[in-house]
């Protein structure tokens, strides 16, 4: 080994961190192409119906302009993700409102304002379904009328894209015991829990610049999308379909990416199509970038979802069979549904021990925009359902929240709800027993009961216990395959090529810090190459919490490779940075090359059955307990988090500044999907598209989050790393929630739970009014001018 | 940026009278426009209907604060940052600063007027009730004159103001009477910063023992404007604080409530919080 004392674990400065702080980092809208257009999206104003007639104003010159209609497509018009049932862009049918149905460019981006005013489409509505509820609905009463998506031959059913059947054992065995629990509990508890969509909200919009390429005859050679994205190859896949390429044709290149948190995951593919389509068609490159409130209307968001709970349980706390029906709305189209759900699905019973229990998902079609990927990805929907169902047991059958989940946490040697082994270590009841303690849990609890009587605050705390399977489901990783490289450079220093993207996570930094610890080298002799599939390699995409883990071990291996490539060809067992890179320069003297490829293989065997969904759901998990801290004022009916903890699990902290932003960003958001976040819908269109209206929590509304690792090594990561990125998101909301029913006695099962939720259950003895389901969306005096008559 | 810049016309007079002047010769042609803070967004967003603005933004003349006697003076162009600076409203108007305090973003207060604030006419904005509990009067100006009336007579209803086509708003006088009174000022926003108000209540109260002798109550997002409580005033004055006291006046207030369900709350809420914020401040008198 080297002389390098330890490089992960430490906090480097960010690879890409001084360009940004200096304003030097180009976003996308800070490029542009010689001859460059600007295109813009003309969309449905409706929910459902068929396209009656197109028309373009006369105060147009429409030749100025370059018009993309479904025909121009050259290859399929569809944006592939798992099916081919999303459009490029509609062509006569639409399914939800804001849906692309032409493509405009010009020159001159401001001259689309007035041609996009200027398309007159007619439409004959069709009846459109809004909510899961609906959709299920129309499938029972045989409403043809109301079947709004098919089914397909990817496993999908009317109005239903995909179910999972989850059972602990064999479904036979499963369901006998459960009826036979059921029989014999002594307490059987139901609960239904209900999640709403959240928009990711990065500060950078969706947006790309797309070139088309053609040969001497004038077909098309090659199409090439920048911008700001996480997944380039998940494009590169879309753009092959949409224009009949090869891989090789179709190249793509992320730019400096401003956040993206799942919401730039599948949605690059649609607006790289429709950029690379106008460029085709006008024979310029063509940027598109969205602006706020056509990003937040337009794009995807959280799947809404709904989790029922039924439980057998012993007197003496023991759970012993559990159904759970979890259902999630998929918006028009399939998307990334199908694996939102599956995630949603395997974490939907916690982190304990179930003896019998079996676990139904759902994907149902609604006539909003698709939903998709977000921090957490179906996690976060199923574990609040579990974490408040946990809370409602213990208070039916008299016991504490804490004591309830003791008698129930998963350890180890115990297998999971899927019959994965945990041979790793796990020490949930340490865990729970550190993060009460940090929180100061106890005292609290007592203090608030003596502290709330006479007072207008009500002070509460709670928490939520939860894991987080880190990488991709079961097989998913063995069938991304995905290959990483490194290569030795002509100057000694080392660079990483990976399609793993930087979007604010601090991706460069943690993998540099890896191949240099690897290579036993100085951090700054790493580099990152820009994500480019004409240079880099398939890595996967950038989800999944699998960067770190995966790609990281990748990285390490590379490393090792490469090291022992350079032993054998004189480099010393303890060598320094200038030893390294002397020999790296007397190797590429000789050798002209050295590049060290690998590629995926699992450190142990990994099984999966797809079909009976049974198996290793994860390489690994990461497991954590989160404590919340809240007031209700009873004036205001406003509750406010005032302190939080976040103890997790993680295996390694390869960034102990990254990781914690990591922690204390996601415990943010979860408080944002908690109390302040809901996205109002009226007929399937987004009413609050502004950040006016959208009301995501400010530094002024948030607590000191206090946040907390342990470390136990995880052979699937690099040192032991294991995913923490989507962790954060999973535990705030339960968490929160339980802390307002200890503080008032009021159990909320329905997120988002603003102020005036709380007024309507404090004052409406049982008559609803008032709530923040009675907002008049159509009205806004402030920042909207209204007719108003009387 | 849905709008087209080109569309619209901006002109800079270099004096507040060049101002009036091109007011007068073309009455309700031109819109003012001073920090930008509402018209900006509303160009943004595409919906700014008014296509001529005049800047009154550089206008010395329209940004002072002046004590004089037992007034204070503000000038409709001083920014909410010259308010939260400034240590003669800090010491005989605290509510005012605390109300400029709570709008927008520190950018935000740095180009956003008092005038700007009061013409705009929002139901929900900021200082107008601080402005009503403290009983300001206001000046406008146009090349005919200037006029002086009750702040509390400016605003005629839904983003509907006394204002003429002609005029501007030139200063905002406020009384320094409020030594011995107790303040109080709460906004009930959607979050604790860059919100817009889902009620706000402003009050300040002249005490003899636990008689209020004199009570003045300025709400926020109760009606279509900025509103004077002047039921639950009339139901309080003279009155000794108790548990009667504390029933009228949460009934008065909600006889004159005419809140409505909007995208950020709910008429019922609306009308329940206000009430409740009363009898907070009723209570903290005792």
């Amino acid at each position: 080994m080297s002389h390098q004392s330890p490089i992960i674990g430490t906090s480097p400065i960010r690879k890409e961190g001084r360009a940004k702080v200096l304003g030097e980092a180009q976003y996308i809208d800070d490029l542009s192409l010689p001859g460059m257009w600007f295109g813009a999206t003309v969309r449905s104003a409706v929910a459902r119906g068929t396209i009656r007639s197109i028309t373009f104003g006369e105060e147009i010159n429409w030749d100025a302009y370059c018009i993309v209609r479904p025909a121009d497509i050259p290859g399929e018009n569809t944006i592939v993700h798992l099916t081919k049932d999303h459009p490029c862009l509609a062509d006569g049918m639409v399914n939800h409102p804001e849906e692309p149905i032409l493509l405009i460019a010009h020159p001159d981006k401001i001259a689309l304002l007035a041609a996009l005013k200027a398309v007159h489409i007619e439409y004959d509505e069709l009846p459109g379904v809004f909510t899961i509820e609906e959709s299920e609905a129309a499938v029972e009463n045989n409403d043809a009328a109301r079947i709004i998506w098919p089914g397909s031959d990817a496993g999908g059913t009317a109005n239903c894209f995909r179910q999972y059947l989850m059972y602990s054992g064999t479904a036979e065995e499963t369901e006998d015991g459960i009826a036979a629990a059921f029989e014999a509990a002594d307490f059987i508890i139901e609960g239904e829990y209900a999640t709403g969509a959240q928009e990711q909200l990065y500060i950078e919009n969706n947006g790309v610049i797309a070139e088309c390429f053609r040969d001497a005859t004038g077909n098309i050679e090659s199409v090439c999308v920048r911008g700001s994205m996480q997944c380039p190859y998940y494009l590169v896949h879309a753009l092959t379909l949409v224009f009949n390429l090869p891989e090789e044709k179709c190249r793509v290149i992320q730019t400096e990416t401003g956040g993206a948190f799942g919401g730039k995951e599948d949605f690059p593919s649609v607006i790289g199509s429709h950029a690379a389509l106008l460029a085709m068609k006008c024979g310029h490159p063509v940027k598109i970038t969205y602006d706020r409130a056509e990003d937040m209307a337009a794009t995807t968001k959280r799947h809404p979802s709904r989790t029922r709970h039924r439980t057998a349980v012993s007197k003496d706390g023991k759970l012993l069979a559990g159904t759970i029906d979890f259902a999630i709305d998929g918006g028009a189209y399939a998307t990334l549904s199908p694996v939102v759900l599956s995630r949603g699905t395997i974490h939907a019973p916690g982190p304990y021990k179930w003896p019998f229990i079996r676990v139904r998902g759902k994907a149902m079609a609604t006539n909003l925009p698709p939903h998709g990927a977000f921090r957490g990805f179906g996690a976060p929907q199923s574990i609040f359902g579990i974490e408040r169902h946990m809370d409602k047991i213990a208070k039916t059958i008299g016991l504490t929240p804490e004591e309830l989940r003791r008698r129930n946490f998963l350890t180890t040697g115990d297998t999971t709800a899927t019959g994965q082994l945990l041979s790793d270590p796990v020490d949930m009841q340490h865990m729970l027993t550190r993060a009460l303690n940090e929180a100061g849990y106890h005292e609290k609890l007592a203090r608030f009961a003596e502290s709330n009587k006479g007072s207008a605050i009500k002070r509460g705390v709670g928490f939520a216990a939860f894991m987080h399977g880190a990488g991709f489901t079961g097989s998913g990783e063995a069938r991304l395959n995905s290959v990483v490289y490194l290569d030795a450079l002509p100057d000694g220093r080392a660079q990483i090529l990976v399609s793993s993207t930087e979007f604010g996570q601090g991706t460069q930094t943690i993998l540099c810090q890896v191949g240099a610890q690897a290579l036993g080298i100085a951090y700054e002799d790493v580099i990152f190459h820009q994500p480019d599939t004409k240079f880099v390699p398939n890595s996967g995409p950038t989800v999944a919490s699998r960067t770190a883990m995966i790609v990281g071990k990748l990285i390490e291996r590379a490393g090792k490779k490469m090291l022992e490539t350079l032993r054998a060809a004189g480099l010393s067992e303890h060598h320094s940075s200038d030893e390294f890179k002397a020999c790296v320069k007397s190797y590429l003297a000789e050798h002209g090359t050295l590049r060290s490829s690998v590629r995926y293989e699992p450190p142990t065997k990994i099984f999966w059955d797809d079909q009976l969904y049974r198996g290793d759901a994860y390489p690994g998990y990461a497991w954590a307990v989160y404590v919340a801290e809240v007031a209700v004022d009873l004036n205001t009916y406003m509750a406010t988090v005032t302190r939080f903890d976040a103890l997790q699990e993680v295996g390694k902290v390869i960034h102990p500044v990254l990781a914690k932003g990591q922690i204390e960003g996601g415990v943010a958001q979860g408080i944002g999907y908690a109390i302040y976040e809901k996205c109002m819908w009226k007929d399937g269109r987004m009413m609050n598209n502004q950040m006016t209206n959208y009301i995501m929590p400010t530094s002024a509304d948030l607590p000191p989050i206090h946040i907390h690792f342990e470390e136990v090594p995880c052979i699937h990561g690099p040192e032991g790393a294991k995913g923490i990125g989507e962790l954060p998101m999973d535990g705030p909301a339960p968490a929160i929630l339980n802390a307002i029913e200890n503080a008032t006695g009021i159990a909320f099962n329905t997120i988002p739970v603003l102020p005036e939720d709380i007024f309507e259950r404090l004052t409406s003895l049982g008559h609803p009014h008032g709530g923040s389901e009675d907002f008049n969306l159509t009205v806004d005096r402030d920042t909207r001018v209204e007719e108003v008559t009387a | 940026m849905r709008s087209d810049v080109s569309q619209f016309d901006l002109t800079a007079p270099e004096t507040l009278d060049a101002v009036l002047t091109q007011l007068a010769a073309e009455p309700g042609k031109h819109t003012p426009i001073a920090g930008g803070t509402e018209l900006m967004v509303a160009l943004g967003i595409g919906r700014l209907a008014q296509r001529s603005l005049i800047s009154i933004q550089h206008l010395a003349e329209l940004r002072f604060i002046r004590v004089e006697g037992d007034a204070i003076h503000i000038g409709a162009g001083t920014t909410f940052t010259d308010i939260r600076r400034s240590v003669d409203i800090a010491r005989d108007l605290p509510l005012l600063i605390q109300s400029a305090s709570w709008t927008g973003s520190v950018a935000n207060q740095n180009r956003g007027t008092l005038g700007g604030n009061i013409c705009n006419a929002s139901p929900a904005a900021d200082t107008p009730p601080a402005l009503l509990a403290y009983g300001a009067t206001i000046t406008l100006v146009s090349t005919t004159g200037r006029r002086t009336l009750p702040y509390a007579d400016f605003h005629l209803g839904y983003k509907r103001t006394a204002l003429r086509p002609d005029e501007l708003v030139h200063t905002i006088t406020l009384p320094r009477t409020f030594a011995d009174y107790r303040h109080y000022i709460r906004k009930v926003g959607t979050r604790n910063a860059q919100a817009i108000s889902k009620v706000a209540l402003a009050a300040v109260a002249k005490m003899d023992g636990d008689i209020i002798t004199d009570i003045r109550l300025g709400a926020a997002s109760l009606a279509d404007r900025p509103t004077r409580c002047t039921a639950a005033e009339v139901v309080l004055i003279s009155q000794p604080i108790n548990e009667d006291t504390i029933r009228a006046a949460r009934a008065a207030l909600a006889s004159e409530a005419k809140p409505i369900d909007d995208i950020r709350s709910t008429a019922k809420y609306r009308a329940a919080v206000a009430e409740n914020l009363l009898e907070e401040f009723l209570r903290s008198l005792l």
